[in-house]
């Protein structure tokens, strides 16, 4: 019962990381109908400047703040000046264009910081908290807690704020939203700026668990896209959800499937895509459309 | 009173294929005009030509002020609300949700909540369902929550795309009834498209008849409504 409450826990800390990259997707996907596959990557280049920041003698704190504030300039940049160019062309080629920034970010960071890994601090102790058998470990508390005040952020931002109103209206109803005065291509810019937030949490909170190196986000880019496909890839609070339930059931199935193991880990956030995509492909939490014809 | 919006040798396009074909018309500050026309006569374009939502050529005046080199959101910012075609409405967000959108791009928020109060009272079913989601009313609510969300940028003039598609004739004329309250109380100019001639001659004090993107007849509706031409075509008498 203790290794399963370990389990859960941890299960928790990582699924909080895919939540918030899962999120990232999600907001993208909502408004622009598009899969940003660079959403990784873009949060693992994050990730590097936040250790160059350090690096330099920021205090950990200080590099976090500057990090998301890069980010989200970063986000918005990518958007105005990439994404925007293609963005009524066919959706294959603005696929395509994610994954060249996919492949761009990679090799930059690895030119810039080399294939080196570099351990990565947490702001959290060293030293684990035992509640009776079950001991926990901090940082995995603390990235628990990172990421539900982000989500508690976030959510305030589109619930109570006339931007997050507008960021809303511009996703669903483009057209109506531009009649109403909105200009709805600075909003996406916006979306992509707040995903790009999002993603570099989820890249400080993981570098310190995998050690930094260019091709970190990789497989939480997978685990990522099993999050956001279990919860529909429509719906925040799914992504949230399906981020957490795939780091539980991934954590759960490493320790009491033995032939599944640490090594094959990644192919069950692949096999859940696929059951999901079988048995419920509007996820969890997704809408689906139905129009009259 | 002057002319609120004026419109000279417009032309539009969508793609290479030209749907208004040099339209000249005016319109009083806070007059209703109506424009009458059959199936793909340019009278959607006509509006979209001006909120921009269409590639023109020609001038577009508003206010005496030329608009047509400004963007959609500049345009609406200046006070044109645009109810467009099938409502616009956005169905994921709730009706007072619907409603603040509506005022997010007027200037003077001073009295944000006392015309929230007054579109209330103007369409009370919409004050029941406040906290709903928009795509659960029905057809003619969803007309009243389009009508009232283009209130709420307290507009000088209000460009309305066919209110009475798909609605029940009792709730068209609680529509009708309820635009010509407006255009009394508050001064609103209103250019309406529709299709339902009867009404809209009725409501409008000027009236031009659109075919293929010119217009063909212009004048005032008591005028125009012993027209033969407009009475059988349109009328069906």
């Amino acid at each position: 019962m203790d290794i399963f409450v370990q389990q859960v826990m941890s299960g928790l800390a990582t699924g909080g990381i895919y939540a918030s990259l899962a999120l990232a997707l999600v907001m993208i996907y909502q408004a622009t109908d598009v899969v940003n596959f660079a959403q990784g990557e873009m949060a693992m280049f994050a990730t590097y400047i936040a250790w160059s920041m350090m690096h330099a003698g920021l205090p950990y704190w200080g590099a976090f703040l500057a990090t998301l504030v890069i980010a989200f300039v970063g986000g918005v940049v990518i958007q105005r000046v990439i994404i925007r160019p293609v963005e009524d062309k066919p959706i294959l080629t603005i696929v395509i264009v994610t994954l060249g920034l996919l492949v761009i970010c990679n090799s930059i960071a690895g030119w810039v910081w080399t294939y080196l890994q570099k351990p990565f601090p947490s702001p959290f102790p060293r030293e684990p908290i035992r509640v009776g058998n079950v001991v926990f470990g901090a940082h995995d508390l603390g990235e628990i807690g990172v990421t539900l005040v982000m989500l508690a952020l976030l959510f305030a931002f589109f619930r109570f704020t006339p931007l997050g109103l507008a960021m809303r209206a511009a996703a669903q109803n483009p057209v109506s939203s531009r009649l109403a005065g909105i200009r709805v291509s600075w909003m996406l810019a916006l979306g992509w700026g707040l995903a790009a937030v999002f993603g570099a949490v989820a890249g400080l909170m993981v570098a310190p668990i995998l050690t930094l190196d260019p091709n970190m986000m990789g497989g939480i880019q997978i685990y990522a896209f099993a999050a956001a496909t279990l919860g529909g890839f429509t719906s925040p609070v799914g992504a949230v959800v399906g981020g957490f339930m795939v780091g539980i059931v991934e954590n759960l199935v490493g320790t009491y499937v033995s032939f599944i193991g640490t090594e094959l880990k990644l192919t069950v956030a692949l096999a859940m895509i696929i059951i999901v995509l079988l048995v419920k492909p509007s996820g969890l939490f997704g809408r689906t459309h139905t129009r009259r014809v | 009173m002057g002319a609120i919006l004026e419109v000279e040798k417009l032309e539009a396009f969508y793609g290479r294929t030209q749907a208004l074909h040099g339209v000249n018309f005016a319109m009083e500050e806070g007059g209703i005009t109506t424009v009458l026309g059959a199936n793909g006569a340019g009278k959607t374009t006509m509006l979209r030509a001006i909120s921009a939502m269409v590639k023109t050529k020609g001038a577009i005046r508003f206010g005496g002020k030329p608009i047509d080199a400004k963007a959609t959101e500049q345009i609406v910012a200046m006070g044109i609300a645009h109810v467009p075609e099938g409502r616009g409405t956005f169905v994921d967000l709730t009706v007072e949700e619907n409603l603040r959108i509506g005022m997010f791009a007027r200037r003077d928020k001073r009295h944000a909540s006392r015309d929230m109060d007054r579109v209330y009272e103007l369409f009370p079913i919409l004050r029941q369902r406040r906290r709903q989601h928009a795509g659960t009313l029905s057809g003619g609510e969803q007309q009243m929550l389009a009508v009232a969300r283009a209130l709420m940028l307290g507009p000088r003039l209000l460009l309305l795309d066919e209110p009475s598609l798909g609605l029940a004739p009792l709730v068209v004329r609680e529509i009708f009834r309820i635009l010509r309250a407006i255009n009394k109380e508050s001064g609103v100019s209103i250019l309406l498209v529709e299709q339902n001639a009867s009404l809209a001659l009725d409501l409008a004090d000027h009236v031009f008849l659109l075919e293929t993107g010119r217009v063909v007849l212009s004048g005032t509706s008591d005028v125009l409504k012993k027209d033969d031409a407009i009475r059988r075509s349109y009328l069906g008498y």
